[in-house]
């Protein structure tokens, strides 16, 4: 976490999507630098390729052209079995729509990425868990299951879980989308102050111009193109 | 637990009642499998005990001889003549002439258990009411019990009384009925003209209707008078320690006394063939039950995966690899699997006892009057392989399509 320069960097990043007639050019050569220990708020209006740069750099969709470093290596290119590796290790990830497990509880959905990293002991999972479900407000819920929390409470579990491996980058697609003013509050709180703390670059997605306001950088998109 | 299996485990709850048919239905298929296959091989490995219980495991009849034949030399009438030995050209010798030598030189084999000497005949048998043809037996019968199950097979009357009795007589128990004979009822035997009288001293029942119908022993000494042989035999009876050496060992034998040695399951071919195909067949049958549960078992995978596209999205985000995706689904093939076999096996063993108390009376090619089963570890192996094959080979295409999906695809709802 000590390497100097951004930790995650892209460049000239394009990606099309669809096919025959329906192809749209959705990222449009897209760069950009994410800082340690600094929030960056992505804005803009719908359908201008937010998510679709999201998926980018959380490595879930390959570009068509362009590159992505991690703390200075290339990986846009990399085999599946890196850039899954890559998404273990420095990545944590908020999705816009659907977020868990249902079948498990919260503390399991929690768990999942610690279980797959194996660095800690299943009591020191339980404990991280717990702590970071109770920074998302939901220190009394750990053992509901996905199905028996609302939309809003899903989400935070999620934001919980992003957090769980301590990613060098946190990618949320509009993680206070579905939640109230103090909730709101409370998860961009919490995302900011790990950015001061551990040094994580957290990049979100945001209409919300409060969130915006309060960020380190505001990165406006539009039609496919950082303006 | 691995993560993949905590996952499997949860995901299985998902579909409970598909998981539950392909489970049963495994569980079926196993246990039938096992229940069939412990039935034909019971009736087959009972139709060998009766065979060698009374034929024994191998029978020493004809003396062979390589035939030589005089050959002039071209051209050289009234030549001297050469004696050669006939390629292919055997002389065939019925009977043994010296029971007593080869006897002998057959009991200095390691696998042989026993050996009797037999002198048969076909003779006419009368009581008061009536007549018959049969077939009689000279054996010493000790040398004979050790050949056959005849001790076991008595159904009336006593050994010990034939024992003492030189003009004691076993009959099949078809002949007695049909003669209405009794152990201490009397009947004469007649060959060539000269008859002879002799007491029932028990009867036997083999099961084999060919034998029970025409077969009555009498001590060898009596045979040697009745049938007018002093020496000789019809053939020798063999027993063996280990009877599916029977062929390699008469191949042997052969070699060296120079007769005749059949062994059961080339006497027995027809019928053997007849119970193999049958056991073969039934598990052919059977085997569709775990085909269509494995059909099931696909299907559920398949419709799972279609399920949690998301799901596995998610997890891959986390840095889940394909091969974990991919394990997340055999895993649920691998427990259902189990379970079914399991619980198959169970069933399996179960319905075998069940099947072996079912009254079923068969006289015949042998005698029973309940199914015979055969309890063996390799028909639960049999089972549980063919499951197994089945069930992985149903959940490894499921799987491979999970593994296949691309996150960025599943999130934006563009996959499958
Ligand atoms: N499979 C697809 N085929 C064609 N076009 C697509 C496909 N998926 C998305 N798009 C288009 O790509 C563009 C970018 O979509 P994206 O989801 O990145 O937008 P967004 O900025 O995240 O919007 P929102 O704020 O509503 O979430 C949209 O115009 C959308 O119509
Ligand atoms: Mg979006």
């Amino acid at each position: 976490m000590t390497a100097a320069g951004p930790v995650l960097r892209c460049a000239g990043l394009h990606r099309y999507l669809g096919h025959g007639a329906g192809r749209v050019h959705v990222l449009r050569g897209v760069s950009f630098e994410a800082e340690r220990g600094c929030v960056h708020a992505i804005v803009g209006p719908s359908g201008c390729g937010k998510s679709t740069l999201l998926y980018q750099l959380g490595l879930l969709d390959r570009p068509d052209d362009g590159q992505i470093w991690i703390n200075g290596e290339t990986i846009s290119n990399s085999s599946d079995a890196l850039r899954t590796a890559a998404r273990g290790r420095h990545l944590g990830f908020v999705f816009q729509f659907h977020f868990l497990l249902l079948e498990f509880t919260a503390l399991e959905n929690v768990m999942m990425p610690m279980r797959k990293f194996g660095r800690l002991d299943e009591a020191g999972m339980a404990t991280r868990a717990r702590r970071l479900l109770d920074e998302v407000g939901l220190g009394d819920k750990t053992h509901r299951l996905g199905t028996e929390l609302s939309g809003g409470e899903q989400q935070r579990v999620a934001v919980a879980r992003a957090l769980a491996n301590e990613p060098a980058v946190i990618l949320a697609d509009e993680p206070t989308g579905n939640l109230d003013q103090s909730n709101s509050a409370m998860v961009f709180d919490l995302l900011a102050r790990l950015a001061r703390e551990n040094g994580q670059a957290v990049v979100l997605v945001t209409h919300n111009p409060e969130i915006a306001r309060r960020s380190d950088r505001v990165l406006a998109m539009r039609d496919g193109v950082f303006v | 637990m691995s993560p993949n299996l905590r996952i499997a485990l949860r995901f299985l709850t998902a579909r409970k009642r598909a998981m539950f048919m392909s489970l049963f239905g495994i569980m079926f298929g196993v246990g039938f499998f096992i229940v069939t296959q412990a039935q034909t091989s019971g009736f087959e490995s009972f139709f060998i005990k009766t065979i060698l219980g009374t034929n024994g495991a191998l029978r020493i009849e004809d003396r062979m001889q390589a035939t030589m034949f005089p050959m002039e030399a071209d051209g050289a009438a009234g030549g001297s003549d050469f004696l050669i030995a006939g390629e292919g050209g055997r002389k065939i010798i019925p009977g043994i002439e010296d029971p007593f030598r080869i006897s002998e030189a057959v009991r200095r084999f390691k696998n042989v258990s026993g050996v009797s000497i037999v002198l048969q005949g076909t003779v006419n048998l009368s009581t008061n009411v009536s007549g018959d043809s049969v077939r009689v037996q000279g054996v010493n019968i000790d040398d004979h019990l050790a050949v056959s199950d005849l001790a076991s097979q008595i159904v009336q009357g006593d050994l010990a009384d034939y024992r003492l009795t030189p003009a004691g007589a076993l009959v099949g128990s078809v002949l007695a009925s049909r003669q209405n004979l009794h152990p201490g009822d009397t009947f004469t035997l007649e060959w060539n003209g000269e008859a002879r009288r002799y007491r029932v001293s028990a009867v036997y029942e083999t099961g084999v209707s060919d034998i029970d119908r025409v077969r009555v022993y009498i001590h060898l000494a009596e045979a040697r008078s009745l049938l007018q042989k002093p020496t000789g035999a019809t053939f020798i009876q063999v027993n063996l320690f280990d009877h599916e050496r029977a062929p390699e060992d008469a191949v042997r034998i052969q070699e060296v006394i120079g007769h005749t040695v059949a062994p059961w399951q080339r006497r027995e071919k027809t019928w053997l063939d007849v119970f193999r195909a049958l056991r073969f067949s039934s598990a052919l049958t059977v085997s569709t039950i775990i085909l269509i549960s494995g059909l099931a078992m696909f299907n559920t995978l398949a419709m799972v995966v279609m399920e949690k596209t998301k799901d596995i999205a998610i997890l891959r985000s986390m840095g889940y690899t394909r091969r974990d995706i991919a394990r997340v689904f055999i895993w649920q093939g691998a427990i259902v699997l189990a379970a079914g076999a399991i619980l198959g096996c169970v069933f399996g063993a179960v319905a075998t006892y069940g099947v072996s108390k079912l009254p079923i009376r068969i006289r015949g090619i042998f005698s029973t009057d309940s199914f015979v089963v055969a309890w063996s570890p390799w028909h639960y192996v049999a089972a549980v392989t063919i499951a197994a094959v089945v069930v992985m080979a149903a959940s490894l295409i499921p799987a491979r399509r999970a593994a296949r999906l691309e996150p960025g695809d599943v999130i934006r709802g563009t996959a499958l």
